[in-house]
C-alpha cells in the first residue's frame, strides 16, 4: 500500500468517508493545453478574486447612505462641507483607514482589468470559433457574465456618490425612463421615486455587492464546471486531434503555474493601485445635482455606451400621444441588440454554416476568414464608439470644433467597420494561402516500450498506429520524472504499477527541445 | 518560451539546470519575503499609499515568479495526451434515462387536472409575490414628471437660498436658481441668464417672459438629464457637458448641437417692486429628458 505519510493519512480519511480518490485522480491527471491566449479567461478570473478580496475590506468601511453629514476627516479642502454619508465614508477610507487608499484603488483597478480580460477571452472564444458545438451553452455563460461584469462594474463606481458618478446616476435614469411603455414605471421602482431620492446609494449597494456576485460566482462555477466536463479546446497540430487533449497535466504543471499566475496578476493589480491614481473623487467633489465637472466620461466599459449617446442624432419619436426618447436607441436598444446577437452567435452561425459537429479544435482567424472579418468590423465598430466619447476633449486636444469632432465620428462609425471588414478578409485569405500555415507545430513522439525502449515516431502515424496504446497518465508522469527528491518516489510509484500494459507517449515539440535532435536525446536517456 | 525539463528530458543536463532555476526561485521567493516584511512595516509605522502598492505588488510578484517557474521548468510538462471520452451518452443510457423521467412526467400527464391546479397555485404564487416589490420599491410616477415645484410668484433664490435680485446680474452674467424653498433641488434647478436685450428674439407667446433681459430655462438637459451648466457668454449658447449639445439662449434655448432633442422649458419671469427676480407661473412642459406619457 502507499506509504504513511501525513498526505496519504489525509487522503485515506477522506477517502474512507468521500471516496474522493477516484475522482480526485482524474482531476489531477486532467491535461490543460497550452497557449498564450488561455490566460485570458485566467486573468479574469483572478482579478474577480481580488476584487471579492478588496471589495470585503471596503465594505466594512464604506457607508452606503445618502444622508447628508458635515465632513470633519483629514482631508482639509474638503472640511466642514456638506457631503453624503457615502461620498464621507470614501474619503474615510481613503486618507484615515489605513491601506484604505491602496484597497480602493486596488478594487477599482482590478475592476477596469477584470472586465477587459473578460473582452479579451471572448474576443479569443470568438476568432477561434471555440463558442461552436459543444460549448454553445457556456459562450452563453459568458455573454451573461460579461454582462453582469459591466453592470457591477457601474454600480461600484457610482457608490461614491462623487459628483462625476452622480452624473452618471442621473443619465441612468433617463436611460431607465426613456424604455417604452413601462419606463417611468422602471425608474421609479428603481430609484424608489423620481430622480434623485435617497434611496439609489444603498440600493446600488446591496446590488453591488451581493446580488450581482453572487449570480457571478454561480455562474462562474457553471462556467468552470462546463469547461471541466467538456474539456478545453486546443489549437490543431500533429498529434492533436479532434477527440483528444495534449498539453500539460493539472497537477502539478498546471497548478503551479496557474496558481503563480494569480499571484502574478494580483502583483499587477496591487502595482496599478499603489503607484497609478484612479477616481479620486475628492479632486471631483460630491455630487450636487446642479453643478457639473467638465469632461465627465465613464470607465472604458462604458464609454461604446456615452459615445453613442454622443453621436446619435437628436431623433424623438412621438406618435399618438406617446414617445420614445431619443436616448433610447442609442442607451436601450444597441446593447439590447449587441448583447442579444452575442449571446445568439453561435446559433446564428450555425444557421449559415450548418455546420452539426462537434469541435475540440480551434480554428486560427484566417482558418475562417468570414467570421474573422466579421468579428473584427463589428468589434471595431464599437472601438469607435469608446473613441467617440472623448469627443470634447478630442476636440480640446487638436484644437478643432465640436462640430467637425462629432461629424467626424459620425462618418467614421460607417466607414471604419466597411474597411475593418474589407482589409480583415482579404488579409485573412490571404495567410490562409500560405503553404504550411497553422501547421507551425511539428510534433515528434518519443514512446517508452515496457521494456524501457525508446522510439521516435511522427506524430502522425503515432496517432493512427498507438492510439490505443496510450496509457493513463500518472505512470507517464511519474516514469520520467527525475528531479531531485522524487526518486524514491518513482521507485514506489512503478513497482506499484509494474506490468500495466502500454507505453509512455510524450509529444515533443522541436521548437521547445533547444535544437536538439529527440532521436539523440531519447539515445541519450536511452543510454 | 523553452522548457528546460520535459519529463522525457535530457537526463545529463537537467540536474545542472534545475540547480540554477532553484536558485532563481529561492531568490525569488527570498525578496517576497523581504517585500512583505517591508509591508509590514510600512503598515506599522501608519501606512502610505505607494509604498504599501510597491511591497504589496513585489510580494506578489516573488511568489508569482518562483511559483510559475516552478511549475514551468521543474516539474513534467509533456505534453502529455488525454482521451476525450464520448459527451453524448450511448443508446442505453439514453433509453434508461427517459423511462426513469417518464415515471415522473406520466404522473404530470396522466392526472392532467392535478398538473395544472398546481401550474395555476405556483404561477399566481409567483405572481403575486412582486406585489411587495412593485408597491413598495417606489411610487406609481402618475404626473410627477410633468412637475416642478416652481409656483406662479415664486420667488427665485441662489443655492445659498437667498433671493436673486434685478440688480444681481451684469448684462452677459448667468446663476443657477431654484424656487424659494427648493434650492439645491435636481428637478427645479433653472439656469438664469441675462443677455442684452435686444438680442432676444422672442418667440411668440413669450414676449413678457423675460424682463430686463433675464431669461430662465430649465437647467436639466432635454437629453438625458444632465444640469446644462456652461455657459459660453461669446455665442450666448449654454452648453451640456455631457454630451456636448448646445443650446442658443436668445431664441428660448433651442437646440442648435449634439444630440438634444427639445429646446430647454423656460420659465417666464418678473421682476416684482421690490427687485426679486419672481416666476410668472410654472413651466408650461414637462422639464428633461423624454419618457413614454410625455407627447
Amino acid at each position: 500500500m502507499s506509504k504513511d505519510t501525513v498526505t496519504n493519512k489525509t487522503t485515506d480519511w477522506l477517502d474512507e468517508r468521500l471516496g474522493v480518490a477516484k475522482g480526485s485522480k482524474k482531476l489531477l491527471n486532467k491535461i490543460f493545453p497550452d497557449h498564450w491566449s488561455f490566460m485570458l479567461g485566467e486573468i479574469a478570473l483572478y482579478s474577480f478574486i481580488v476584487l471579492l478580496f478588496t471589495g470585503v475590506f471596503l465594505t466594512l468601511f464604506f457607508v452606503p447612505s445618502s444622508k447628508e453629514v458635515i465632513y470633519h476627516g483629514s482631508y482639509a479642502p474638503m472640511r466642514g462641507q456638506k457631503v453624503s454619508e457615502a461620498y464621507a465614508s470614501t474619503l474615510n477610507i481613503s486618507f484615515n483607514v489605513r491601506a484604505g487608499l491602496v484597497m480602493r484603488q486596488i478594487h477599482h483597478w482590478a475592476a477596469n482589468v477584470f472586465i477587459a480580460a473578460i473582452v479579451a477571452h471572448m474576443c479569443r472564444i470568438f476568432f477561434t470559433g471555440a463558442f461552436r458545438k459543444p460549448r454553445e451553452m457556456n459562450w452563453i455563460v459568458g455573454v451573461v457574465l460579461l454582462i453582469l461584469a459591466i453592470v457591477n462594474g457601474f454600480l461600484g463606481y457610482s457608490l461614491p456618490d462623487d459628483l462625476i458618478s452622480g452624473t452618471g446616476i442621473r443619465i441612468a435614469f433617463s436611460i431607465v425612463l426613456s424604455v417604452p411603455v413601462v419606463g417611468s414605471y422602471l425608474a421609479f421602482l428603481l430609484f424608489g421615486g423620481n430622480f434623485p431620492g435617497t434611496a439609489i446609494i444603498p440600493r446600488f449597494y446591496i446590488i453591488h455587492v451581493l446580488i450581482v456576485p453572487g449570480i457571478i460566482i454561480g455562474l462562474l462555477g457553471a462556467h468552470l464546471a462546463m469547461m471541466v466536463r467538456q474539456k478545453h479546446t486546443q489549437f490543431p497540430g500533429k498529434g492533436r486531434t479532434n477527440k483528444n487533449v495534449v498539453g500539460i497535466p493539472a497537477w502539478p504543471a498546471y497548478a503551479f503555474q496557474a496558481g503563480g499566475f494569480f499571484f502574478l496578476t494580483s502583483a499587477v493589480l496591487a502595482a496599478l493601485g499603489g503607484l497609478v491614481q484612479i477616481n479620486p473623487i475628492w479632486l471631483y467633489g460630491p455630487y450636487i445635482p446642479y453643478k457639473v465637472s467638465y469632461a465627465v466620461q465613464p470607465d472604458w466599459y462604458m464609454g461604446w455606451l456615452d459615445g453613442a449617446l454622443r453621436l446619435m442624432p437628436s431623433w424623438e419619436v412621438v406618435f399618438a400621444g406617446h414617445m420614445i426618447p431619443t436616448v433610447f436607441f442609442p442607451a436601450v436598444a444597441l446593447p439590447g441588440v449587441t448583447f442579444t446577437v452575442l449571446a445568439l452567435w453561435p446559433f446564428i452561425e450555425r444557421r449559415i454554416t450548418k455546420d452539426n459537429s462537434i469541435h475540440n479544435l480551434l480554428e486560427r482567424p484566417r482558418d475562417n476568414p468570414k467570421r474573422t472579418a466579421f468579428g473584427a468590423s463589428v468589434l471595431s465598430f464599437y472601438v469607435v464608439l469608446f473613441f467617440a466619447s472623448s469627443t470634447d476633449v478630442l476636440a480640446n486636444t487638436f484644437n478643432t470644433s465640436l462640430n467637425f469632432v462629432l461629424w467626424t465620428f459620425r462618418v467614421l462609425i460607417f466607414v471604419v467597420p466597411a474597411i475593418v471588414w474589407f482589409f480583415t478578409l482579404s488579409f485573412a485569405k490571404e495567410t490562409a494561402l500560405v503553404s504550411d500555415a497553422g501547421k507551425r507545430k511539428r510534433f515528434q513522439i518519443i514512446s517508452r516500450t515496457e521494456s524501457g525502449e525508446y522510439i521516435s515516431t511522427e506524430a502522425d502515424a503515432y496517432s493512427e498506429r498507438h492510439e490505443d496504446q496510450i496509457r493513463e497518465l500518472p505512470e507517464a508522469l511519474l516514469g520520467h520524472h527525475d528531479h531531485q527528491g522524487s526518486k524514491d518516489l518513482v521507485g514506489a510509484q512503478s513497482s506499484t504499477h509494474s506490468g500495466v500494459r502500454g507505453v509512455d507517449a510524450i509529444f515533443r515539440d522541436p521548437h521547445r527541445s533547444r535544437g536538439k535532435d529527440p532521436k539523440e536525446a531519447s539515445d541519450a536517456a536511452n543510454a | 518560451m523553452s522548457t528546460v525539463y520535459n519529463g522525457e528530458g535530457s537526463q545529463s543536463d537537467a540536474p545542472i539546470v534545475s540547480k540554477k532555476v532553484e536558485a532563481v526561485i529561492s531568490i525569488s521567493f527570498l525578496i517576497s519575503f523581504l517585500a512583505t516584511i517591508a509591508l509590514g512595516v510600512v503598515f506599522w509605522q501608519g501606512g502610505q499609499p505607494q509604498l504599501e502598492g510597491i511591497f504589496l505588488a513585489v510580494g506578489l510578484l516573488g511568489i508569482g515568479v518562483g511559483v510559475v517557474s516552478w511549475g514551468k521548468y521543474l516539474v513534467p510538462q509533456g505534453p502529455f495526451v488525454e482521451e476525450r471520452e464520448e459527451l453524448e451518452s450511448d443508446e442505453d443510457d439514453k433509453v434508461a434515462f427517459e423511462a426513469s423521467l417518464a415515471r415522473g412526467t406520466n404522473e404530470l400527464t396522466r392526472r392532467k387536472a392535478l398538473t395544472r391546479l398546481l401550474a395555476l397555485s405556483l404561477g399566481a404564487l409567483g405572481v403575486i409575490q412582486l406585489f411587495p416589490f412593485l408597491r413598495s420599491l417606489g411610487p406609481i410616477p402618475g404626473k410627477t414628471l410633468t412637475l416642478t415645484d416652481w409656483k406662479p410668484n415664486a420667488r427665485l433664490v441662489k443655492p445659498d437660498g437667498s433671493a436673486v435680485k434685478v440688480t444681481d446680474l451684469e448684462v452677459g452674467g448667468v446663476l443657477t436658481a431654484f424656487p424659494e424653498g427648493f434650492a439645491g433641488s435636481a428637478i427645479d434647478q433653472v439656469v438664469l441668464v441675462r443677455p442684452a436685450l435686444e438680442d432676444i428674439v422672442t418667440r411668440p407667446g413669450r414676449e413678457t417672459w423675460a424682463p430686463q433681459g433675464y431669461v430662465a430655462f430649465s437647467k436639466v438637459c432635454t437629453h438625458a438629464g444632465c444640469p446644462v451648466g456652461l455657459y459660453q457668454q461669446l455665442t450666448q449658447q449654454l452648453l451640456c457637458p455631457c454630451h456636448q449639445s448646445l443650446f442658443d439662449v436668445l431664441t428660448g434655448a433651442t437646440p442648435v448641437f449634439g444630440p438634444a432633442p427639445r429646446p430647454l422649458p423656460q420659465l417666464p419671469l418678473k421682476i416684482d417692486s421690490l427687485g426679486f427676480i419672481r416666476a410668472q407661473a410654472g413651466f408650461d412642459e414637462p422639464i428633461g429628458p423624454g419618457f413614454w406619457e410625455r407627447a
